[in-house]
């Protein structure tokens, strides 16, 4: 036995849930921090160790032996695999750096213990393959949200709205799939992939139920914020519940919904006067381009998805933390002046613009190459899709550096106290800064992985259309 | 011993990654807080340049010895998809890039016992497989969903390109040390200029569009963040921001490019779509109309990138910029990327008949609209930028035309010309006063032949042909209007929805004056 062999993942859950409610013991926000950081920190190592142990091997019987999930489940729910190996431990990091970088002066309003709480739920949800299980914590997920906004005095009902409309969709809609026991082409199945279709549009603030994510980022703080739309959760749900099953027109019409609104986000991104909305706008361009490579369906197009996603975790990740970290000295930031931000925070300026550019897939960043394969699939499926996909990333690429412009030239900004970066908002920014241009540098064993993902993706599309023509029986797990 | 293939590999090596190294230690040292001194910069800059210029020259020096017109140095796969089997991320042996049809070239790789090796390249080798496909050590196929190599190619058109970026950017590091000392922009301006010279080495030695690619962002950005050096007054930045919109557009282009010639062709290297043969007697694989769509695209990228119309607007705004970097990048090197490409991209001249007439008519047109523009010019740096704009466009007519060298020489001659006359222009009228002082009277003052013009044409040349305004009346207004409709749209349904004012965004308050021809 190596300690490898533990069940690394169980317990980053479990610590994450039981941190959550030690957490919410103390009242005084210093203590809350301290002790917020070291459960999130403690959950990333953990998941960290259990990525690393699907990536030398360990195999599920190994991992049997000391799970708690037989017992309590009688089979194992929460397990990882190519698709969600990388990503968990990319969901934590971005917790554990979130966490980190909260200012003193914002200990107050960001609540570790939903955070904590949230966390569990989405790592549960990436490690998760079972369809109710996930229809569930999808559902669930939307709760903290609503708690936050509640908590901060915010309108609620633009969100509250949208998310409803997501898990009655979500809900109805695997409902019918799962009723049609197997039978993917059955009207019932039809009626049942096109809700869940348009949960996931709406989950991933698609046109027209978009306007949900910018809402939430004016009520919302901003790393809960971001916390909650970074690691797209929508884009896990499609990939788990819809693409294995839905027909080749349900996906064309997602994908053209996803391709109109990367450019119509991409281009609403340029005229935004608030940073917040602005960053909302951007997140929405790229969910959709995540989403736009989903549906076209070819082992290229979907490798480099998968990498757009875990690319845009970061780089959106880095970016979100950047102008939060300018937030946290300035206030509200607007785009309609100058601020003249770069004297206090030459450091800032340089990650907003490395995270900014590595977004849109500058070279040398993570998101290069994955703009690259998104680019060159979309040109084998149509060259429309392609010429949108180039306008989105070239709008995004103005839109950020009008952003950097705005902020960070200008007549300077006067103040009589230090705004330079701190030193936790360093470390959580050139991590993600490292991570960014390694990935960049070399990205083989990244799109590596995602290219066995997309085939393990395509493999369980294939099974399930398969299974069809055969008596029903269960999906079966693709073996490692 | 080595042979000489191993030292053209080794200094190929050097050329690359020379600025790679400047780049590299400036970079980091900004993030983590830790600028090196001036005098370390300026001689990391020194160090940089000469090593690199060294190599370049002695890699000149053997090909002349040799009698060698053409050497690719290919290093490796930066990605590899493999669609059957595990995709691998070893470096391509030369084995791969042996498989390419090439009849006279030499490519010096390495095998994958890292052992350097060179293959001379016969006809017959071309014949053994595709484009993409490749037995493996097993026997198995294996078919490249997708590979991006990188490959950097020595031939007489971009070894003149390197060693001049090598030169006016040494020359420009070694004024700009003086010029920019104290400043406090001074570790932004050389962390700046690292990543240009990078940028322009690589785009000059590219083999394959993907890499000439991350060289030409590499330039665009440096770019316009040095147009945006003096940062706290309102136009350098607006300006900036003017630029950098062109330039995406230019990107896009060229991106759009590559990707219809991997497409095509299956992969990005140059001699894929190109044709074989040294340059520039290549003759291009791709029949006269995907020569002319590759072509129109890559036309719009050229535009872009060397202000050729319509968008030679951007060209005086750039100016607002510290002088060592408008010589250096629009008076001397940015601004003859386009031509340089046009140049690599030749053969496709060649086979498409309308994409040269094309490409001569916007030559020309850049030259009388940069002709009468820098004419009504009342700052020294915009009247230069114009008279760089008119030879820009007389190299892309020659380029039309069917010339090769006669461009070429054109553009290293007036490359180093203009550099000169910019990093002459802040003292200009130094020079005056001590020239008439010299001769004891004043300077004969010249006629602008514009003044003999009409009223009309004064007007249509101090407004730039009114090009920015045709680009921004027809293009941007209207794209910021719809947009800002449809921000106005959704405002009253969010409002709406939450039944009250459901942005807290509209109560942000701030200091200082706006941007505004994007706002």
């Amino acid at each position: 036995m190596t300690v490898l062999q533990l069940p690394w993942l169980e317990l980053s859950i479990a610590i994450a849930i039981c941190g959550s409610l030690f957490v919410s013991r103390w009242r005084d926000p210093s203590r809350a921090y301290h002790w917020g950081l070291v459960c999130i920190g403690v959950v990333f190592a953990c998941t960290l160790v259990a990525w690393l142990g699907y990536y030398l091997g360990v195999t599920d019987d190994e991992l049997n032996r000391f799970s708690p999930q037989l017992k309590l489940f009688g089979r194992r729910l929460f397990s990882l695999d190519e698709l969600s190996s990388p990503l968990v431990p990319t969901v934590a990091l971005l917790h554990f750096l979130t966490a980190l970088a909260t200012a003193r002066t914002k200990m107050r309003r960001y609540s570790f213990s939903w955070s904590l709480a949230a966390e569990a739920i989405r790592l549960a949800t990436f490690s998760c393959e079972e369809p109710w299980v996930v229809v569930g914590l999808l559902a669930v997920a939307t709760v903290p949200p609503y708690i936050e906004l509640v908590n901060r005095n915010r309108p609620t009902r633009v969100y509250v709205l949208h998310m409803a409309l997501f898990v009655t969709l979500l809900i109805g809609g695997w409902s019918l799939v799962a009723a049609a026991g197997g039978s993917y082409t059955s009207s019932q199945a039809n009626i049942g992939t096109i809700l869940l279709m348009a949960a996931i549009l709406v989950r991933c603030g698609s046109i027209p139920a978009h306007c949900w994510v910018t809402d939430w980022f004016e009520h919302a703080s901003f790393g809960i914020g971001l916390l909650f739309v970074v690691p797209l959760s929508g884009v896990y749900a499609a990939v788990r519940l819809v693409l294995p099953i839905a027909p080749e027109w349900g996906l064309r019409g997602i994908g053209l919904i996803s391709l109109a609104t990367a450019v119509y986000a991409s281009g609403m991104s340029i005229v935004q006067r608030d940073a917040r909305r602005f960053f909302a706008y951007l997140f929405l361009s790229h969910a959709s381009l995540v989403l736009v490579g989903l549906e076209l369906r070819t082992p290229l197009s979907l490798t480099a998805s998968l990498c757009l996603w875990f690319s845009e975790m970061l780089s959106l990740g880095g970016f979100g933390l950047a102008l939060r970290a300018l937030e946290a000295r300035f206030g509200r930031l607007s785009l309609v002046k100058f601020q003249g931000l770069y004297s206090h925070s030459p450091s800032l300026a340089v990650c907003f613009m490395l995270t900014g550019l590595a977004c849109v897939g500058f070279p040398a960043t993570v998101g290069f190459i994955s703009t690259e394969l998104l680019v060159d699939s979309a040109v084998s499926f149509s060259s429309s899709v392609c010429v949108a996909v180039l306008a989105a990333t070239a709008l995004n690429g103005i839109s950020i550096v009008r952003a950097y412009l705005l902020l960070f030239t200008g007549a300077r900004h006067v103040s009589a106290v230090s705004l330079e970066i701190g030193l936790r908002e360093r470390i959580a920014v050139l991590t993600l800064a490292a991570l960014i241009l390694g990935g960049g540098i070399f990205p083989q064993p990244g799109v590596s992985s995602r290219y066995q993902a997309a085939e393990e993706i395509l493999q369980r599309r294939d099974q399930a259309k398969l299974a069809e023509t055969k008596p029903p029986t269960e999906m079966q797990p693709i073996s490692k | 011993m080595p042979d000489v293939d191993q030292v053209l590999r080794a200094l190929g090596i050097v050329v690359v990654t020379a600025p790679l190294v400047f780049t590299v230690l400036l970079g980091l040292s900004s993030i983590i807080g830790r600028r090196l001194s001036e005098e370390a910069t300026t001689r990391l800059g020194h160090g940089t340049i000469v090593t690199g210029l060294t190599a370049a020259i002695t890699i000149l020096g053997i090909m002349l010895w040799y009698d060698k017109h053409h050497v690719e140095i290919q290093l490796g796969n930066w990605v590899k998809i493999q669609q059957h089997g595990t995709p691998t991320g070893e470096s391509e042996a030369p084995g791969e890039a042996g498989n390419h049809d090439t009849a006279t070239h030499d490519t010096v790789g390495h095998d994958p016992n890292g052992q350097e090796i060179a293959t001379h390249e016969t006809a017959a080798g071309a014949a053994t497989a595709g484009p993409a496909d490749e037995p493996s050590a097993g026997g198995e196929e294996h078919h490249h969903l997708y590979h991006f190599s990188v490959k950097v190619v020595f031939d007489r058109l971009s070894v003149p390109f390197a060693i001049l970026s090598f030169v006016l950017s040494g020359t420009i590091g070694a004024f700009a040390s003086q010029y920019v000392h104290r400043e406090p922009g001074f570790n932004r301006f050389f962390v700046l200029y690292a990543i240009f010279v990078q940028g322009m080495v690589l785009t000059a030695l590219a083999g394959t569009i993907e890499t000439l690619f991350t060289g030409w962002e590499m330039v665009g950005l440096s770019s316009i963040l040095l147009v945006a050096f003096y940062q706290e007054r309102p136009a350098p930045p607006r300006n900036a921001l003017w630029v950098w919109v062109v330039y995406r557009v230019s990107d896009a282009a060229l991106l759009l490019a590559a990707v219809v010639m991997h497409h095509l062709k299956g992969e990005g290297d140059f001699d894929r779509f190109l044709g074989q043969g040294e340059w520039p007697r290549q003759v291009s694989a791709l029949d006269p109309q995907q020569a002319l769509i590759v072509g129109l695209l890559l036309l719009v990228a050229i535009a872009g990138k060397s202000a050729l119309v319509p968008f030679s607007g951007w060209l005086p705004r750039a100016m607002e910029g510290p002088t060592p970097s408008s010589a250096v990048f629009y008076g001397a090197l940015s601004v003859h990327l386009g031509a340089f490409l046009l140049l690599r991209i030749s053969p496709l001249l060649d086979v498409s008949p309308v994409l040269s007439v094309a490409v001569v008519m916007l030559g020309l047109m850049t030259a009388i609209v940069a002709h009468m523009a820098g004419g009504v010019q009342t700052d020294i740096k915009s009247a230069l930028s114009f008279a760089s704009l008119v030879q820009v466009g007389i190299i892309v007519s020659e380029i039309g035309l069917g010339m090769r060298y006669v461009p070429l020489i054109h553009l290293l001659g007036h490359a180093c010309l203009r550099t000169l006359q910019f990093i002459r222009a802040p003292t200009l009228l130094q020079d005056y006063r001590t020239l008439e002082n010299a001769i004891g009277e004043h300077l004969p003052h010249g006629q602008a032949g514009i003044e003999r013009y009409r009223i009309w044409l004064y007007r249509w040349s101090i407004e730039r042909a009114y090009l920015d305004s045709i680009l921004s009346e027809y293009i941007l207004y209207p794209f910021l209007r719809i947009f800002r409709w449809c921000d106005g749209m959704e405002r009253r349904w969010t409002d709406f929805l939450s039944r009250g004012t459901s942005r807290d965004s509209d109560q942000v308050q701030s200091a200082a004056g706006g941007i505004d021809e994007l706002a």
